[in-house]
């Protein structure tokens, strides 16, 4: 039984926030109540959401930080630590907040989540076969390679079944392979010849003397990637919540959109910069809250998502990542001295010199440089008293 | 106190040769400071002219003494110009981008255009070294241009090419200080540069200024030698070269040893300003110590930004070791008396208190005991002269003070001060108490705060501050006392709540049902202020029981009600609720504890249900006298019948010892088997690992299966009935893994997450065969810690723990930087009257803070409103 449709409009009318409606809903629902006690309740909640708003005045910023780097104590070093996928490696703790924080271009262990459409995500071959167009495939895994050092020749025989198995016609990988070789390993003293009947690749080196380049020769083709998207070295199907989902090490997101079967809007990287310049700043914006609040949850730490939505914003003001720090929002204040304070104290002195740069002594740390009041808080209001004219 | 003068702004810019003329009182011409009667040289770096700093002196310029005297700038007439090290890099880049004979800009004014912008527009970049291209012709002259380049610390040569050679040609200060000079003021603007404060030329010094001896002040040693600051030793340096090479100009030396000592007297000046330039050998002190020169004063974590100017020193401070004391309220702070006796509070004499303040004046500065009214320091006459307050002169000062006087009262009961633990990571680190004079030499506290200082009692330091003005009081009651900053604006929830004897107390207490006569029950509650016990829980021959539920329900408010399960509680799937075996289904309705046992969950720092809902519901002063209460509760409820720990609660039966054994015996027979199956290449890999990596885990997950199961088997032999068990179930301290480990099994020691497997070759101690891949090789100890190591184990323990130890000591610092770079971005925002959050200078950061306007302090735990809560206290039921 859904909320009585009396107390349903009143609720629906009150001036509260959607999640508090919600709840309401879901608490009173089934309820036995009386009109009186239903009022009493949506007078308490109205008063309460009254007296939750935020101050004027108030110091945000410092709480925000001071909520963040406070738990970072408490916060284990340990670089690795498997998350729900056993066999994935990545970064967590404290050096993937600083990671976060630093905006870092590339985070030390990049990994996806690949969501799949409903057709594809549900079928675990079909899943299978989406990896497939991810995962980075070297030669070698489609067939044998023999280095004929007697013709000085390196013979690639491709194994059908595989080929087919993994959904790839064997005249691209034979196609594509030199090709490959040349444009992402940079190595082209070969040639190559195709046998297609036989499904074989022949390369000879273009120094038919030097051994060396024989080997060197076989190395590059058993390495070269013929399937799959280059930077994402694994991807590992696992089955949650009913569907099929693909976690991946290593990270490309543009690549892996263009995918067939791929849910573009689930799929999520954990590299910031990648997804800013994909997907845009907001959705940095908002991959920077959920990569901070997934880290600190790991480690059972509870921050408020305001605090990491201030820090994300901050960020991401200017229209692009910016890190905490000197390269970055602390770096680029309009404040000499509260640059000077922070780091490169000189330099910042001396090019302030020249540019004839004026503080306006408006931000907290110039203001206890002076020996001020800072202007916030407390510090922020003013009052004057009208003396009362005696009559 | 004079009204304080607001400072506006602050601009920056360059000093130009005339303004260091100018604002020089003396010019500099003799190495020497003072002569040998101890009296410093006219035109000396000691010169009286440039302020003093000896006592009884009196300064030549401002006649006033060393301690009002500001010290005052005097000059060098360089001999030849220097560069400024500091601005070498704009040096080099001015050099690169205008012409060597014109001095324009190498760019026409449309090229300008398109990187700075039109007029209007000014949104383009400052030129910069890039948009010029080497060696071009100036557009404006038509004089083809050379390269130049640079040389750290200070050299600048121009390529020349001669006879299809490359010769460098080197520029002296002197060249480049003219070709500065013929830049013309509209071109310097694009460039970034805004002539009228700061001209290119002024960045190679002709004259140089001397600071006054206030800021290089010599100091006098124990033997009564002079000791100069290193600034003056530098200056030294610096004039006995300019004379030198003035000397030498003069008598018409060769080029070479001028150019000699031209860079002799440039390597002064550039040590002078900065000791620390790459590719220039500091200079050293007679000691070998490097020489702390201008640069260095300013730079780093010590220096004058981060050192003096953003961190202050105050008086009216303390500092001592702090300890428990579960008998105060937590607004409290239990203070030595010889503390109070030295602290003050400056109160104004007024017709209302003046008898009062002479009453304090009488008793002097020596406070006799801790109940005793408290004394004075000190008096101030109108006209600010102190009297110090001492046995002899106490009457006749006392008799002196009337209206208009300050009497420096020292600190009494009631006082507000701020109460502060390092470091101060988040505000709660500083909160106002009110002092409660003590014998002893500490500092006495609530063990329910040492949470949010996140202090302990193991030689922990605490700082006192008393605030000295009338506002300072007020805000401090108001805005930092203990009672407002119970919740934490990290999540919403009680940052203060009970530790672990009161958990442990409050567990033992209120767990099952317990019957109390009157005398205990009274023995229990009196330190609360309850006035009267409810009829009793049962009567039994006679004799009038009261429930342990009932003795805990006598410290809530009357109306509470709430519903939620212990931290004992095991998750089952279905929860029996009332039926709980375990007590852990806790219902409170109307103000009665009906059921359930009240543990961490419940009045625990960091989660506290119950301390949460009434500060929703009452208030903070009501939660801070719940608090109170609840720590005076639990810690006679843990007297009544005794808890402690000792090495035979660890004791297990035979039976277990069997068990664990055969567990321990199991798992490395699993392990060999899987190593046979490794060995004989049977091992199926996981996908993406290798066969290594995937034996490895394997034996982790058998081991850390065996630990866990020697911990069921220890957990089950001891029950509720071990200290240590009681202490874990309530969440009080330590966990089951820490029980298991003392009575079970210490398990696998690890290093970044894998088995231990450095060491010798192919071993990791020479007790084992080399290729030894089983379990007690790689840092398994099967052991318990009561049951004792034996050698190897205890040196893989040893090598687990020492990676502890490193983890934190990284750790520590790690987390400090980046709380400090967090706190340096975001310290400027706040939140404007419009709702908006907005940094200095009124740029929006957020159109609503939080998407919500919700101030996450008063938030419960993120939600805007406590829907259950209220729901709960209306309907007066479970929700």
């Amino acid at each position: 039984m859904p909320l009585a449709e009396k107390y349903e409009k009143k609720v629906e009318a009150a001036d509260l926030p959607q999640k508090t409606k919600d709840q309401l809903r879901k608490f009173l629902d089934e309820k036995e109540l009386t009109d009186a006690q239903f009022k009493q309740i949506l007078e308490r909640v109205i008063a309460e959401y009254a007296s939750t708003r935020i101050e004027a005045c108030e110091a945000v910023g410092i709480i925000a930080a001071q909520s963040i780097g406070e738990p970072g104590t408490q916060m284990t070093m340990r670089t690795f630590h498997y998350a729900g996928v056993a066999e994935i490696n990545v970064t967590l703790g404290l050096p993937r907040l600083i990671e976060i924080m630093d905006a870092r271009k590339e985070p030390s262990t990049p990994t996806m989540t690949v969501y799949l459409e409903s057709d594809y995500g549900v079928d675990r071959d079909r899943a299978r076969e989406v990896s497939w167009q991810i995962e980075a495939a070297p030669l070698h895994e489609f067939g044998d390679i023999t280095t004929d050092m007697e013709n000085m020749q390196v013979q690639v025989h491709l194994n059908v079944k595989v080929c087919e198995k993994r959904k790839i016609a064997t005249m691209e990988i034979m196609e594509n392979a030199p090709k490959k070789i040349k444009d992402k390993r940079h190595y082209r003293d070969f040639e190559s010849d195709i046998d297609e009947p036989r499904a074989t690749l022949i390369f000879t080196p273009k120094d038919k003397e030097s051994y060396q380049n024989l080997f060197q020769l076989a190395e590059h083709v058993r390495n070269v990637i013929v399937q799959g998207i280059d930077d994402i070295i694994r991807v590992v199907v696992r089955k949650e919540g009913g569907e099929y989902i693909l976690y991946t090490e290593g990270s490309n997101l543009r690549d892996v959109f263009d995918v067939a079967g791929v849910d573009t809007t689930r799929t999520r990287t954990n590299n910031i910069s990648e997804i800013a310049s994909v997907l845009g700043i907001e959705a940095a914006r908002n991959a920077i809250i959920h990569e901070a609040v997934s880290t600190l949850n790991e480690q059972g730490i509870l921050v408020d998502v305001r605090h990491l939505m201030l820090v994300s914003d901050m960020m991401c003001m200017e229209g692009e990542v910016k890190q905490i720090g000197r390269h970055g929002i602390a770096g680029e204040k309009e404040s000499v001295l509260s640059r000077a304070a922070f780091e490169v104290t000189v330099n910042h002195l001396l090019d302030a010199a020249v540019a004839n740069e004026v503080d306006e002594l408006s931000g907290v740390t110039e203001n206890v440089i002076v020996g001020q009041p800072i202007q916030l808080g407390t510090g922020d209001v003013k009052l004057i008293a009208v003396r009362q004219q005696n009559n | 106190m004079p009204s304080p003068k607001r400072i506006g702004q602050i601009g920056f810019g360059l000093l130009s040769p005339k303004e260091i003329r100018e604002m020089s009182v003396r010019k500099i011409i003799w190495a020497d400071t003072y002569d040998d009667d101890g009296f410093p040289y006219p035109q000396g770096l000691m010169d009286l002219n440039l302020g003093v700093i000896d006592p009884g002196l009196r300064c030549k310029t401002c006649d006033q003494k060393a301690s009002e005297c500001p010290g005052h700038f005097g000059h060098i007439e360089l001999a030849k110009p220097v560069i400024n090290v500091g601005y070498t890099r704009l040096i080099r880049k001015l050099l690169r981008v205008t012409c060597r004979s014109c001095g324009r800009v190498l760019l026409s004014p449309e090229e300008i255009e398109k990187v700075v912008g039109t007029e209007e527009d000014q949104t383009g970049d400052l030129l910069s070294e890039k948009d010029v291209k080497k060696e071009r012709i100036c557009p404006h002259c038509g004089e083809q241009q050379l390269k130049i380049n640079f040389e750290k610390p200070t050299t600048f040569s121009e390529v020349v090419v001669e006879d299809g050679k490359k010769v460098e040609h080197k520029l002296t200060p002197a060249d480049i200080r003219s070709r500065m000079e013929k830049i013309p003021n509209e071109d310097l603007i694009p460039l970034g540069i805004n002539p009228d404060v700061a001209r290119p030329e002024w960045t190679i010094l002709t004259v140089l200024p001397v600071p006054p001896v206030t800021m290089r002040p010599s100091i006098i040693l124990e033997n009564g030698q002079r000791s100069e600051d290193d600034l003056t030793h530098k200056l030294v340096d610096i004039i006995r070269i300019n004379q030198r090479f003035k000397e030498n100009q003069d008598a018409g030396a060769p080029q070479l040893i001028i150019e000699d000592l031209w860079e002799l007297l440039q390597y002064h000046v550039t040590t002078y300003m900065d000791n620390e330039v790459a590719g220039c050998p500091p200079a050293r002190h007679r000691s070998g110590r490097p020489l702390k020169t201008l640069s260095q004063r300013l730079k780093g974590k010590d220096g004058r930004f981060r050192g003096s100017l953003s961190g202050k020193r105050v008086n009216f401070s303390s500092r001592t070791v702090i300890s428990p004391d579960p008998n105060l309220s937590v607004a409290q702070v239990g203070v030595p008396r010889a503390v109070a006796n030295e602290m003050t509070i400056p109160v104004r004499v007024t017709t209302a208190n003046l008898e009062e303040l002479k009453g304090i004046a009488r008793i002097g500065p020596n406070r006799p005991d801790v109940n005793a009214p408290c004394g004075a320091n000190y008096a101030i006459r109108p006209d600010n002269r102190r009297l110090r307050l001492a046995e002899g002169n106490l009457e006749t000062v006392a008799d002196m003070i009337e209206p208009g006087w300050t009497v420096e009262r020292q600190l009494r009961d009631g006082d507000v001060v701020l109460f502060n633990r390092q470091p101060s990571l988040h505000r709660m680190s500083i909160m106002a108490h009110r002092v409660k004079v003590m014998e002893g030499r500490t500092f006495r506290l609530n063990p329910a705060v040492c949470p949010p200082y996140n202090a302990d009692f193991d030689g922990d330091e605490m700082n006192m501050h008393v605030p000295q003005t009338e506002e300072a009081r007020a805000e401090a009651t108001i805005l930092i006392s203990v009672q407002e900053n119970i919740l934490s604006p990290r999540f919403g929830g009680p940052i203060i709540g009970g530790i672990h004897d009161h958990v442990s107390g409050m567990f033992m207490l209120t767990h099952d049902v317990r019957w109390f006569t009157k005398e205990d029950a009274l023995y229990l509650l009196k330190h609360t202020d309850i006035e009267r016990l409810p009829p009793p829980g049962k009567v039994e021959d006679g004799i009038d029981y009261w429930s342990n539920k009932q003795v805990f329900s006598q410290i809530l408010p009357a109306q509470l009600t709430t519903v939620f399960h212990a931290s004992s509680c095991q998750n089952c799937d279905t929860c029996k609720k009332e039926l709980c075996d375990r007590d852990a289904y806790v219902r409170i309705i109307d103000g009665n504890l009906e059921m359930g046992t009240i543990d961490k969950k419940a009045i625990g720092a960091f989660d506290g249900q119950i301390v949460n809902r009434i500060i929703r519901h009452y208030g903070m002063r009501r939660a801070a006298e719940f608090i109170d209460d609840m720590t005076k509760l639990s810690i006679r409820g843990i007297m009544l019948d005794g808890f402690s720990f000792g090495i035979d609660d660890e004791d297990l039966s035979k039976t277990e010892y069997g068990q664990i054994d055969e567990v321990l015996k199991n798992a490395a027979l699993d392990v060999e088997r899987r190593i046979k199956i490794y060995e004989d290449g049977q091992l199926e890999p996981m996908p993406g690992r290798t066969v290594e990596e995937t034996l490895e885990m394997q034996i982790m997950q058998v081991l850390g299966k065996a630990r866990d199961l020697t911990g069921q088997i220890a957990g089950r032999h001891l029950g509720l009935g071990n200290s240590a068990v009681l202490m874990a179930v309530s969440g009080a301290r330590g966990s089951m893994l820490n029980l298991t480990q003392m009575a079970g099994c210490i398990g696998q020691q690890s290093v970044r997450g894998e088995r231990i497997i450095r060491g010798y070759d192919d071993r990791t101690l020479p007790h084992f065969k080399k290729g030894d891949r089983g379990s007690d090789a790689h840092g398994f100890i099967q052991h318990s810690y009561k049951g004792g190591l034996n050698p190897t184990e205890f040196f893989f323990h040893a090598i687990g723990g020492r990676e502890g130890l490193v983890d934190t000591a990284v750790r520590t610092s790690q987390s400090g930087y980046l709380q400090r770079r967090m706190i340096n971005a975001l310290q400027d925002l706040k939140v404007a009257y419009d709702g908006t959050v907005r940094s200095t200078g009124g740029k929006i950061i957020q159109f609503e803070y939080g998407e919500d306007g919700t101030d996450p302090t008063k938030s419960a735990f993120g939600d805007p409103v406590d829907v259950k809560g209220i729901v709960e206290s209306i309907l007066k039921e479970e929700v």
